[in-house]
């Protein structure tokens, strides 16, 4: 059995899982958090916070279809407040799953196998909650059906020219794609869960979603496929999505939204505020579950970088989008980034070029990105600050526009709060859900990663 | 261990794909449509109670009264009017004077209570509609309103549903007649419609209107 | 609700209602249409009304607009009607085609002066107030307050009973009672009586008041308002007898006003308008303009038209005025401002304009002030051309501060019998120290008739509701003298009565009709044959022709005392009191149309505020919505502060008509009540008041936050100078995009009708008749305090109000907006579900039934015109207003965007008209209704494709030039330049402009 494990010349800091585990090992270890381990208070008192905010958003959505949009901070000048906010900042957090499952995937970045299943996940919840916005936020809910191209008694289409058409389309084949991966990737396990479990009842049921899984080889190689397929068809949407989502601004033309910036600043900006969430939410599960030694030192280190890379993109973004305000020499263009600079909105601003410009630098030094607690911290801050971009962006172009006597202000009332930490509730409900039900790893691809897997591979190659 | 399932359930996962699939995409897009085109809905072919069962069939279809003798504001106004009770009247006080089915009509007249009727067009109210433009451009009474000569009691047609305005609002020329038949029933065109309507069109300077506020507003 | 079914009235049909809900709602107005009471209520005075009711189309109105909440609320493709019921009349009326409204000719008279309107009736009943084009007092346009008057109309909160302290009662059951007092009176001659009435302009009610003071010698009769009391006397004190002066406006070169806010408000407000106007346009080829000199103790919307505005102290404007007298003689100039480019310039500009100058002073002024006024006028040779005067318009004009006076000695004597108040609400208007609510209990029985259940009705026993100016006859003569026949549009709707009729309820026919008093007044009038027809032709035209009387010539002496002005200057602020611009004297502080109109200059809304200049806020240390207490004439008041350029430092203005604690559900708590201020001694203005901080806020709601341009220039404005120069210098301040810069294909050749609009800046006054009357035109909805502070008012028009210059006197330019209708639309492209599209004629189509409300369209929309309905704004409770809505203009429900139309149901009709008779539609045949309310003429509306319409003449000007033109959405809607005539000498707008 101890025979030494060679590790990879190329690794850094630290392997991708750690010494001494074994293919059995793996699966009891994954399958086990699930199979067998008792509900501990912990999980239990999370999840009841998380469902209590959840609540939040039951009370503050009635209350929405009772009154009207009017019980948010909306008026006009500014007819979209936290609803987009929160769209646009949801949409952007689920970047990471399709990122990690897909992109790296291609690129064959084996690192990515302890944490995508946990990232897809997360996507699709994010999406979830992103999509209810849309909705919510008209002024008529009951017709948001409208907007789908469907043939009617009215004879009408939907405008194919309205950018929120487009995000319909967007946001629905994105949802549809990432739930496909997930479950496509959620198969094999099913199996293991199938095979490990006691209860024939757990049995059957995972058995139903396994679809009759046997890991024959044949069943490997159309697994494989089927995988690469999805990525390939998915990799295009992780930066299509984003950019479609920007488009609502940019097609616009209110100063500091008509700017061809927007889709690559947003896609690096979903991608940044998407690592920075999974980082959020991975340090404290591998804690608690005691997965250090499959979540490695080395996953954070890495996801950090990227967390990294992304800032500094965003940072750019935010240097040319002042840049463009003042070398436009448009009076409106001008008068928008000054406003933002200097404007009622300018604690926002500041604030969030703290958070993701100022925060990530700190991520250039090896030790804080191979410090979890450290890393989680600044994690949290980005995520602020990405969703302070969107309030920025979203609230300052429309304060302030063209006509000064049209002029007016947007503060959010304690219902556009209510919605916002309503889907947090929502969100983290599906996580700890997610956590307890299924393998929050991918537990066969794990398995690759041991040098046990690892010997057929010269010959793959 | 032992068997999870029965061999069965394969052929059963199998049909399960196709069942979902038809389930998910088929059935609400089709129920959909079928309520929104259901006559339930568009209350098409329904004829309402009316507090006197008043037979169009047989004052217009045996008596050949005119439609605009009661219907008077027809030619100049949105409304084409249901008539006063004095119009029932006019004839009534000289024939039927006795006919219980004619009570209400009487006891209006005596009370000056207007009589209730029930509406059988009934467009939903941000739809403006005009009759007298209509009848203007060649529309003929029975366009609409159908057989109302057949009618013994009277009932709604066509489906009023904005596409069937819309058909007619984008090709004209199919629906089109001379004025001097715009209340004639049964009217069959002397050359062929294609050809009739197009000359309308021209004549009566009919446009193709279907914009928003055609309608609207 | 009343004991007696014959009285049964809206109140109690109200209560039936509200029983039923919803889809029951239409069912239980059927089931009431066959209670017997009910249809006496229809039947009592106007048979005709009936039909309103029970007819086909009055019926669908009531549905349309209770259906329409069903269908936006809801409409999908699998919507179905509810069953709907339609009630035919029993016998059709004559004259009425259902379904084409009727027009009928009245007036409504604002203290005493009438406004000639055309009363729009939907099914008989009224819906919307148009001027009549052929009284020369309106020539088609009108005020404010004619405006909003048809809200006035259906106010939920009037007075629906007769009631005796508080009981309800039968107008029958008080006329015995009031049998009774008077019997005791007839002893002794009626000495015991005493009648309070508002000033008395009607030859009518003049005539029926002599016969009741026949009847009753000894009785005596007082009129008191709270304003308007400086013209009145300002002629007696010139001319030693009481005069109405008429100014002629369109031959003035050089115009001077004392705080003379005579554009469109006040009497004759809408004439001088157009006249003042046609002297200072430039479309038709003119190359001059007439000067304005403003001399104002607050800015007023007239003073922000001024060529050349100067603010000045209210207790400084006598002295000014003789500093001046002074100087047109060539003597010393003395005074205020004496030594002042400005004062300098208007002396040379006003002695070059001998007998083509006017020199006007405000309503607000003291009789002094008008005095002095009338002998400048004088000197200049102004009287008998400029300015011509009639007899007084008032049927005995009389000093009403005296009459008050004497009102309260005698009742303080305490042998008022029987005080009878109708109209007016002296308890809440008139000075603390006549404390005439105590006076006023002295009297044994109090007779009030009133509108509203108000302060003075509250003091009252026997409380008689008023019959609102549509409900019942009546005449009045217009500012010139032409009396209107004013007849009614409908049956009182809560069984009101008018003064006509209470005093009947004097003589031996006191149940005697309005209708018979008005005609038998005329009949005994009227000279020459067949008085038949000659009364048809003035109630049909609602004025009689000719019956303006004829000028006097007068001749103005110079003994004029100076009246009281205070404690002497130094300590303390001076106060200017002055009337709204909209609720007047507080009279109409139950019309939340005019609640929420924003006030010209402030921008506020539902609240008056303490005007301060910078100079004394940084003084008192108080900036916006500070709260502050007002110490003057030993009383005080609270108030919030709101900064105002222009306000003279030192001075503070406060505006009448808050604080109103009994006027319902509007008016009640908006504002605060300054009339504690005024003394009985001088009305007009105070010195020496205080000002204390408090240390708290107040939220006030302005619809406007920034009033600098930001270096934009959204109102193009230049000097005649300028536009001589360079007749195109306007159009070059904006950039032009190249034609055809879109990435659409820019195919469409908008052949047929294409609609446009051009407004004229040099026009606009400012004077918000067009934003009421879109509001009645296009039923929209009045959103409240609360939705104001969060900028939520649905107005579809609104008047921009922008400053320039230098910030303590800066120049103030209205711009009225509203949707400009863009043929390349920005909110058009981003609607997903194409709820809004541009139309074959260039109209932007808004479609509420399609609209879920993304709200996309308001963020891209650069002129931000379109208003959302966040909330249910519309009112789809108060029965009353609903029968105000106009049947062609779908009320909107929650959560749809709405905007300016161009009236499109006023076009429909009219291209509907035209294509029936074989035509297109005729220049001017289409008169959305902005441009028709428009005094000034301001606002043109055409087909840009017929080269000879106005509209296109307007177009072609070189003055022309479109809004934010430099974002090529090609708006239909343009503006002609604001050309203004500054003295050269004053050498002030030329700055930073």
């Amino acid at each position: 059995m101890a025979q030494p494990v060679e590790l990879p010349s190329k690794i850094e800091v630290g392997p991708v899982i750690d010494e001494g585990h074994s293919l059995a090992s793996v699966s009891d270890k994954i399958a086990g958090i699930v199979i067998k381990r008792k509900i501990t208070i912990g999980w239990v008192f999370g999840f009841l916070i998380a469902f209590g905010f959840l609540q939040l958003l039951m009370a503050g959505a009635t209350w929405l279809f009772v009154k009207g949009v009017g019980v948010w901070g909306i008026n006009i000048p500014v007819g979209w407040g936290f609803a987009i906010v929160n769209f646009v900042w949801w949409i952007g957090i689920g970047h990471a799953g399709t990122l990690i499952s897909a992109i790296l995937l291609l690129l064959n970045q084996s690192w990515r196998n302890a944490i995508n299943r946990f990232a897809e996940a997360m996507t699709i919840f994010a999406v979830m909650c992103a999509g209810m916005f849309p909705v919510l936020h008209t002024g008529r809910p009951w017709l948001a059906y409208w907007l789908l191209p469907y043939p009617n008694t009215m004879w009408l289409w939907p405008q194919f020219r309205s950018p929120l058409v487009w995000d319909v389309f967007a946001v629905s084949t994105y949802l549809t794609i990432s739930a496909v991966f997930w479950y496509v990737g959620l198969i094999p396990d099913f199996a293991t869960l199938r095979d490990s479990s006691k209860q024939l009842w757990k049995a059957r049921i995972y058995g139903m979603l396994a679809m009759g899984w046997r890991s024959s080889a044949r069943h490997w190689q159309r697994y494989e496929k089927a995988a690469l397929l999805l990525a390939g068809l998915s990799t295009p949407l992780v930066v299509s999505v984003h950019t479609v989502v920007s488009f609502d601004f940019a097609v616009a033309q209110l100063p500091g939204w008509h700017t061809t910036i927007f889709p690559p600043y947003f896609v690096a900006g979903a991608i940044y505020s998407g690592f920075a969430m999974v980082l959020t939410l991975m340090i404290p599960v591998r804690t608690f579950y005691g997965l250090e030694d499959i979540i490695t030192i080395r996953h954070l280190n890495n996801m950090a970088k990227v967390t990294l890379a992304t800032g500094m993109i965003v940072g750019y973004g935010y240097m040319f989008e002042a840049f463009f305000g003042y070398y436009s020499a448009d009076i409106y263009e001008k008068f928008m980034i000054w406003n933002r600079m200097t404007g009622p909105y300018a604690p926002f601003y500041y604030c969030l070029i703290f958070c993701n410009v100022i925060t990530p630098q700190f991520l250039w030094i090896k030790k804080l990105r191979t410090t979890p607690l450290i890393l989680w911290c600044i994690s949290i801050v980005v995520n602020i600050g990405m969703w302070l971009e969107r309030f920025v962006i979203v609230i300052t172009s429309l304060h302030r526009d063209f006509l000064p006597s049209s002029w007016g202000m947007y503060w959010p009332t304690r219902w556009d709060w209510a919605v916002y930490l309503g889907t947090l509730g929502l969100f983290m409900t599906c996580i700890f859900l997610f956590v307890r039900v299924l393998p929050m790893i991918t537990i066969f691809e794990l398995r690759m990663l041991l040098p046990g897997a690892r010997v057929k591979e010269p010959v793959a190659q | 261990m032992s068997q999870i399932f029965s061999s069965g359930t394969n052929s059963l996962a199998r049909m399960s794909i196709v069942i979902g699939v038809v389930a998910l995409a088929g059935v609400g897009g089709a129920l959909f449509e079928l309520i929104a085109d259901s006559t339930y809905a568009t209350r098409q072919g329904d004829a309402r109670e009316q507090p006197i069962p008043f037979s169009h069939a047989h004052h217009v279809g045996s008596m050949g009264i005119d439609c605009r003798y009661c219907h008077t504001s027809v030619e100049n106004s949105d409304w084409s009017v249901i008539p006063p009770t004095k119009t029932c009247m006019n004839c009534h006080s000289q024939i039927w004077i006795n006919s219980p089915t004619l009570e209400p009509v009487r006891e209006s007249f005596r009370t000056n209570q207007s009589i209730r009727w029930t509406k059988v067009y009934d467009l939903p109210d941000y739809v403006y509609f005009n009759h007298s433009i209509h009848v203007k451009k060649g529309v003929g009474c029975e366009t609409c309103h159908g057989r109302i000569d057949q009618q013994p009691l009277t009932y709604q047609q066509p489906s009023l549903q904005m596409r069937w305005c819309l058909d007619c609002h984008r090709n004209p020329e199919q629906h089109l007649r001379p004025r001097d038949q715009i209340t004639t029933m049964g009217y069959v065109p002397s050359e062929p419609q294609a050809e009739l309507g197009a000359r309308l069109v021209k004549e009566y300077h009919v446009q193709k209107l279907d914009t928003c506020w055609t309608c609207h507003r | 609700m009343s004991e007696n079914s014959d009285s049964l009235n809206l109140t109690s049909i109200r209560t039936k209602l509200d029983k039923a809900k919803g889809a029951g709602y239409w069912r239980s107005l059927d089931e009431l249409a066959s209670v017997e009471g009910f249809k006496e209520f229809l039947h009592r005075e106007f048979p005709r009304q009936a039909s309103e009711w029970i007819d086909d189309e009055g019926r669908r109105n009531f549905l349309k607009i209770m259906g329409a909440s069903l269908a936006l609320a809801g409409l999908s493709a699998c919507t179905r009607q509810p069953t709907e019921f339609i009630m035919p009349y029993v016998e059709a009326p004559e004259q009425a085609i259902p379904g084409k409204p009727l027009f009928y000719a009245t007036a409504f008279p604002v203290s005493g002066i009438a406004s000639p309107v055309l009363v729009e009736a939907h099914e008989f009943r009224p819906t919307k107030v148009e001027g009549n084009p052929e009284h020369p007092a309106s020539m088609g346009a009108t005020d404010v307050q004619a405006q909003a008057s048809i809200l006035g109309l259906y106010d939920p909160d009037r007075l629906q009973t007769v009631n005796y302290i508080g009981e309800v009662r039968s107008y029958p059951s008080f006329l015995s009672s009031f049998v009774n007092i008077l019997a005791r009176q007839q002893g002794n001659q009626g000495s015991g009586i005493r009648i309070l009435t508002e000033t008395v302009t009607s030859p009518t009610l003049y005539g029926q008041m002599q016969d009741v003071l026949k009847l009753y010698p000894d009785a005596k009769w007082y009129q008191w308002e709270p304003t308007g009391h400086g013209r009145r006397m300002g002629s007696q004190i010139a001319f030693g007898k009481y005069l109405n002066p008429i100014y002629k406006f369109d031959q003035a070169d050089v115009v001077l006003s004392i705080d003379g806010n005579f554009l469109g408000n006040g009497p004759g407000g809408v004439r001088y308008a157009r006249d003042f106007v046609s002297k200072r346009i430039m479309r038709d080829g003119a190359t001059t303009q007439s000067r304005f000199y403003a001399v104002e103790t607050t800015p007023t919307s007239t003073g922000c038209k001024a060529d050349h505005r100067q603010a000045i102290k209210p207790s400084e404007v006598s002295g000014f005025l003789q500093g001046l007298t002074a100087s047109l003689n060539n003597s010393a100039a003395s005074g205020p401002l004496a030594n002042s480019k400005f004062y300098s310039a208007l002396v040379k500009d006003l002695q070059a304009a001998k007998g083509r100058s006017i020199v006007i002073a405000g309503e607000d002024q003291s009789p002094e002030v008008h005095a002095r006024v009338h002998f400048i006028n004088e000197m200049l040779g102004n009287n008998g051309h400029t300015v011509v005067f009639t007899q007084s318009l008032e049927a005995k004009p009389v000093d009403q501060w005296a009459d008050l006076q004497a009102l309260v000695t005698d009742l303080h004597s305490g042998q008022v019998e029987l005080l009878v108040i109708m109209g007016g609400n002296p308890v809440y208007s008139a000075p603390p120290e006549l404390n005439l609510r105590g006076a006023i209990q002295m009297a044994k029985t109090r007779v009030r008739l009133g509108e509203h259940d108000d302060e003075t009705s509250e003091i009252c026993q026997w409380n008689i509701p008023m019959a609102h100016a549509y409900e019942a006859w009546s005449d009045a003569p217009a500012y010139d003298g032409t009396v209107s026949i004013i007849q009614p549009l409908i049956a009182p709707l809560y069984g009101g009565k008018s003064a006509h009729e209470l005093l009947s309820a004097f003589t031996e026919t006191p149940e005697k009709s309005s209708y018979l008093s008005v005609r038998d007044y005329w009949t005994a009038k009227h000279t020459g044959a067949d008085f038949e027809t000659w009364w048809k032709h003035s109630v049909h035209d609602g004025f009689v022709r000719d019956s303006a009387p004829p000028a006097v010539s007068a001749s103005a002496s110079l003994a004029i005392p100076r009246t009281a002005i205070g404690p002497a200057a130094g300590s303390g602020y001076d106060i200017s009191f002055h009337s709204d611009p909209y609720v007047l004297d507080g009279r109409y502080a139950n019309n939340a149309w005019l609640q929420e109109l924003p006030r010209p200059i402030t921008r506020l809304t539902w609240d008056n505020a303490v005007l301060v200049s910078r100079k004394t806020a940084a003084e008192l240390k108080v900036e916006d919505e500070d709260r502050v207490a007002i110490d003057s004439n030993g009383h005080t008041v609270w108030g919030a502060i709101t900064v105002l350029p222009g306000q003279p430092d030192g001075s503070i203005a406060l505006s009448l008509g808050y604080g109103r604690t009994r006027s319902g559900r509007a008016g009640n708590g908006a504002g605060f009540d300054v009339y504690p201020l005024r003394s009985a001694s001088n009305p007009y203005y105070a010195r020496g008041a205080s000002v204390r901080k408090l240390g708290e806020k107040f939220k006030l709601a302005p619809v406007q936050h920034h009033f600098a341009m930001e270096g934009r220039e959204p109102v193009h404005a230049g000097t005649i100078d300028e536009f001589k120069q360079d007749p195109y210098f306007s159009e070059k301040k904006s950039e032009l995009p190249p034609k055809g810069l879109t990435i659409f294909p820019d195919t469409w050749k908008y052949e047929g009708y294409a609609w446009g609009m051009a407004i004229d800046l040099t026009a606009c006054v400012g004077c918000s008749a067009c934003v009421v009357a879109c509001q009645a035109e296009n039923n929209i909805a009045v959103v409240g305090k609360e939705q104001v502070l969060n900028t939520r008012e649905m107005h579809w028009i609104r008047i921009d109000r922008y400053y320039k210059g230098e910030p303590d006197e800066p120049d103030m330019y209205f711009q009225p907006v509203a949707c400009v209708q863009c043929e390349q639309a920005p909110c058009e492209v981003v609607c997903p579900v194409a709820a809004t599209e541009t139309d074959a004629e260039g109209l932007n189509n808004m479609v509420y039934n399609r609209c879920v409300g993304t709200r996309y369209c308001s963020n891209n929309c650069p002129y931000k015109v379109r208003r959302f309905n966040f909330l249910l704004f519309s009112d789809w409770e108060t029965e009353s207003t609903k029968l105000q809505k106009n049947p062609d203009v779908t009320v909107r429900s929650r959560g749809v965007m709405e905007k300016c139309s161009y009236c499109v149901q006023r076009i429909n009709y009219a291209k509907i008209t035209a294509e029936k008779e074989d035509r297109k539609v005729r220049d001017g045949e289409i008169v959305p209704a902005c441009a028709a309310a428009c005094p000034s003429q301001a606002i043109m509306f055409g087909d840009l494709n017929d080269p000879k319409s106005r509209v296109t003449q307007w177009k072609r000007h070189s003055l022309n030039y479109s809004l934010l033109a430099e974002l090529n959405t090609r708006p239909r809607t343009t503006y002609l330049t604001e050309i203004r005539n500054p003295n050269p000498e004053v050498g002030k707008s030329e700055k930073d402009s």
